[in-house]
C-alpha cells in the first residue's frame, strides 16, 4: 500500500453511514480506554467510523471513562475537528489562512460559496458537500489549496475547483 | 534498470504526483521498459512539484513541473534515458543553483531516500547519533547538545541543552516524558511536515536521544489533525524502528528502554503551546496552563517532560553524529546552527530553505524566491507565523537571527516567510489576526477571549470611517492590554501584527472609499 493513499474506514455491511448503534461506541471505548489519556483517541476513533460524534455517544463515553458528561461534551466542543452533526458525502475544507490570502484564497473561498450555496459548517441540500474552513494545511508555497476528504488539492483556482467538483458529485448540483 | 522517482509528500500529491506516477509505470509498461518507480520525499523545490527524477547512473535528472497530461511526451521526448530536449527538462538536481547555495544539515536526506526505507536511512548517516548516544551518559549526550547552542525551533528559542538539563536533573526513578510538538499550525510553514512525511526515521531519532539524555522511557508525537499523511508516515517507520531495535525495550542496545506513540490533535491552533498541547494529550480540553510550573518539572500527568518542536528534535541526530561544535560553526551571535525557512504565499519560487542563520531575508526573497508569483512588487512579508510583525520593504535587509528581529518587533517564529504583492489590504489583514484568535483562543484568559473580539469590531469602525481618530488610540490601548495581560503567546501576540500594520501601513487603516456598484 502505498503510504499516500488514503484508508478510509469501511462502511458497515448493515448500517448505512452515518449509523451507529450503543454497541459499536462500546467497543470503539473499550478498545482504547487502557491508553493514557485516551479521550481523544477515542474520539477519533468515533468520528472515524460513524462520520461525526453523535450526541447520544457522550453518555456511553463518560459512563466507560468514568467522566461526567459535562467533561466529554467540553472536550468535543473545544475542537473544532470533532463533528457533531452528519455530514455530506464530501467534507470539502478550504484553507482560510495567509499564505493562501496571498494567493487569492479570499476570492477563492467567495466562488466556493456561492457556487454551493452554503456558509461554513453547511451542507448542500443534495447532501454531497459539506464545507468547512481550516486554518492551514501545510501546503502554502502552492496555495490557494483546499482538502477534500482529508486529501489536499494545491494551486486552486475558480475553474479547476468547479471541474473538481463536476467530477465528484453523482448528481448535478444545482446552481443559483 | 532505470530507477524513477516522484515524491510523495503532501504538496506533490495535492498537484498530481500520484496520477503523474501511474501513467508512468502505465506507460513504461506498454513500451515494454522495466523500470523501478520509486516514491521519493520532496526535495522542497516546491514550485517544480511535481519534480520527477531519472537516475541515469550519472547522478539525477530532474522534470518539473510535471503534470499528468505530459507524461507522454516526456516520455517519448526521452525521460527515461534522462535526455534534454523537453521544456521542463532541469539537468542534474543535486546541481540547481536553489540546492546549491543552501546548508542543509537536518534536510540533508530529504526528497534523495523513500521516507520509509531503513536502509536508505541507513545509508546516509541514519542512526549514527543514536548509536553514538547509546554509548554516552545522560549528562554527556546533554552537554553535547548544550554546545551546540541549539535553540527551540518552535518559536520560543529557549536553548534546548537547557531545557534537557532541567529534566535530567529531576530526580531518577520516576516516570519521565518527552513530547514532539508537532502541531505545526502557522500559515506558512510546512517544515515539520517535511520532517514527517520525508525523513520519519530522523524525528525518531532525535526523540530516541532525548529519551536516553534525560531517562524518559515514553515519547509522544503530538500530529495535527490536519497531518493525517504524517501521522500514517510516522506509524509505519513507529513499526519498522521498533522491528529493528531503534526503539522499544533496549533502545540500540544500550539497555534503556524507549517507546514511541503518535497523537492526533482536532483542529485548534492553540495546542501549538506547549501546556495546551499536554493538556490535549492527557485528554482534556486544550486550556492553557500557567506557568510555573515549567513542564520540564510538572509536564505531561505532572511528570517530567521534555517538550521540543519537530525540528529541534530533528537536528539532534545530526548534533550527535558530527558534534555540538560541529553545528555550532554555522549561524551569529546566539543563533547557532541553520533555519529551515520556508518560504511561501505569493512567491515564484516557494519552498524549504534551509541557511545557517544570518543570511538576510531580502537574500531570500530575490534571489531565492525570484520574485511575487504575480510579478507584481512585493509590499509586506510575514515572517513567524499569524502571530508575527508585517515587515515592510526597508526592513527586508535584516538578517535572520533571532535577536536582530526581536529588536524591530518583529520575529522568526518558526521560520515561515510569507510573502503578499501590492494588491494586499494590510487593514484587512490586520483585522483578520484579530479574527483568528477570536476562533482559537481557549477563553481561558479575558485580554485574549473577549479584546479579540473587541479588536475586530474596532478595526471595523476604522476601516468604516467612524470616529477613526478616537478608535485608533482605542486599538493601540486594546493591543497593549492584550500584549500585557495574556496568559500565553496566543493573545500576548496576536496583537504584533496588528501594531505593525499601524506603524508601517497606516495609510491601509483609512476610510475606505465605499464600493462601487457594478
Amino acid at each position: 500500500m502505498h503510504m499516500s493513499e488514503q484508508n478510509n474506514p469501511q462502511p458497515e455491511a448493515s448500517l448505512a453511514a452515518g449509523d451507529w448503534t450503543p454497541d459499536m461506541i462500546r467497543a470503539e471505548v473499550n478498545a482504547l480506554k487502557h491508553k493514557p489519556g485516551a479521550l481523544l483517541p477515542i474520539l477519533h476513533a468515533i468520528q472515524d467510523r460513524v462520520g461525526y460524534i453523535p450526541e447520544g455517544a457522550v453518555p456511553i463515553v463518560a459512563e466507560l471513562m468514568q467522566q461526567t458528561r459535562a467533561e466529554v461534551h467540553g472536550v468535543i466542543s473545544f475542537y473544532h475537528y470533532f463533528r457533531t452533526r452528519p455530514v455530506g458525502s464530501h467534507v470539502l475544507q478550504v484553507c482560510r489562512a495567509e499564505a493562501c490570502q496571498a494567493r487569492g484564497g479570499r476570492e477563492l473561498e467567495r466562488h466556493i460559496q456561492t457556487r454551493l450555496g452554503v456558509a461554513y459548517q453547511g451542507t448542500t441540500s443534495d447532501n454531497e458537500f459539506t464545507l468547512e474552513p481550516v486554518y492551514c494545511l501545510g501546503n502554502c508555497a502552492c496555495g490557494p489549496s483546499i482538502s477534500v476528504n482529508n486529501e489536499v488539492h494545491g494551486r486552486m483556482t475558480p475553474q479547476k475547483f468547479d471541474r473538481l467538483t463536476d467530477t465528484l458529485t453523482t448528481t448535478v448540483l444545482e446552481l443559483k | 534498470m532505470t530507477t524513477i522517482y516522484v515524491p510523495c509528500d503532501t504538496t506533490a500529491l495535492s498537484l498530481g504526483a500520484d496520477q503523474v506516477a501511474r501513467q508512468i509505470q502505465q506507460r513504461a509498461d506498454q513500451q515494454g521498459v522495466e523500470i523501478q518507480l520509486v516514491r521519493n520525499g520532496s526535495r522542497g523545490l516546491f514550485w517544480l512539484e511535481p519534480l520527477v527524477e531519472v537516475d541515469t547512473g550519472q547522478g539525477r535528472v530532474a522534470y518539473g513541473p510535471v503534470v499528468p497530461e505530459q507524461v507522454t511526451e516526456l516520455l517519448e521526448s526521452g525521460l527515461l534515458a534522462g535526455q534534454p530536449g523537453h521544456p521542463l527538462y532541469l539537468g542534474p538536481i543535486e546541481q540547481h543553483p536553489y540546492l546549491q547555495r543552501q546548508q542543509r544539515l537536518t534536510f540533508a536526506r530529504i526528497g534523495i531516500t523513500d521516507p520509509l526505507s531503513l536502509a536508505d536511512y541507513q545509508a546516509h548517516d541514519g542512526f549514527a547519533g543514536l548509536e553514538k548516544a547509546a554509548r554516552l551518559t545522560p549528562q554527556q549526550i546533554v552537554d553535547e547538545v548544550k554546545a551546540s547552542g541549539l535553540r527551540g525551533r518552535g518559536g520560543a528559542a529557549f536553548p534546548a541543552g537547557i531545557k534537557w538539563q532541567t529534566v535530567l536533573d529531576e530526580p531518577a526513578g520516576q516516570q519521565k516524558y518527552v513530547v514532539c510538538n508537532a502541531d505545526e499550525g502557522d500559515s506558512g510553514t510546512f517544515a515539520d511536515r517535511l520532517v514527517m512525511e520525508c525523513d520519519p526515521y530522523m524525528l525518531i531519532e532525535g526523540m530516541a536521544i532525548a529519551g536516553l539524555a534525560v531517562g524518559a522511557t515514553q515519547g509522544y508525537i503530538y500530529v495535527r489533525s490536519e497531518y493525517q499523511l504524517s501521522q500514517r508516515m510516522l506509524d509505519e517507520a513507529i513499526l519498522r524502528a521498533e522491528a529493528a531495535g531503534y526503539l522499544g525495550d533496549d533502545v540500540c542496545g544500550s539497555g534503556q528502554t524507549f517507546h514511541l506513540e503518535v497523537r492526533l490533535g482536532a483542529g485548534a491552533y492553540i495546542c501549538g503551546e506547549e501546556t495546551s498541547l499536554l493538556e490535549s494529550l492527557e485528554g482534556k480540553r486544550g486550556l492553557v496552563r500557567s506557568k510555573p510550573p515549567l513542564p520540564a518539572i510538572e509536564g505531561l500527568f505532572g511528570q517530567p517532560t521534555v517538550v521540543n518542536n519537530v525540528l529541534s528534535l530533528a537536528a539532534v541526530p545530526y548534533i550527535l553524529d558530527k558534534g555540538g561544535n560541529a553545528y555550532a560553526e554555522y549561524g551569529m551571535g546566539r543563533s547557532l546552527g541553520t533555519l529551515a525557512i520556508q518560504l511561501a504565499g505569493n512567491i515564484k519560487q516557494g519552498g524549504l530553505i534551509e541557511m545557517a542563520f544570518g543570511v538576510t531575508l531580502r537574500e531570500i526573497l530575490e534571489d531565492f524566491g525570484g520574485g511575487s508569483f504575480t510579478g507584481r512588487p512585493m509590499r509586506a512579508v510575514q515572517v513567524g507565523g499569524p502571530l508575527m510583525a508585517y515587515m515592510p520593504a526597508s526592513q527586508w535587509d535584516t538578517p535572520m537571527d533571532y535577536e536582530a528581529f526581536a529588536a524591530l518587533g518583529a520575529g522568526i517564529g518558526h521560520g515561515g516567510v510569507v510573502v503578499f504583492d501590492d494588491t494586499v489590504d494590510m487593514g484587512e489583514q490586520a483585522r483578520f489576526a484579530m479574527e483568528f484568535c477570536t476562533v482559537e483562543s481557549c477563553g481561558k484568559c479575558t485580554p485574549c477571549r473577549i479584546g479579540s473580539v473587541r479588536g475586530v469590531e474596532v478595526i471595523d469602525r476604522i476601516r468604516a470611517g467612524d470616529n477613526r481618530d478616537d478608535n485608533l488610540v482605542l486599538l493601540a490601548e486594546l493591543c497593549e492590554t492584550m500584549v500585557d495581560g495574556s496568559l500565553c503567546a496566543m493573545g500576548g501576540m496576536t496583537p504584533f501584527p496588528v501594531q505593525s500594520v499601524m506603524k508601517h501601513f497606516p495609510e491601509d487603516l483609512m476610510a475606505r472609499p465605499a464600493p462601487v456598484e457594478a
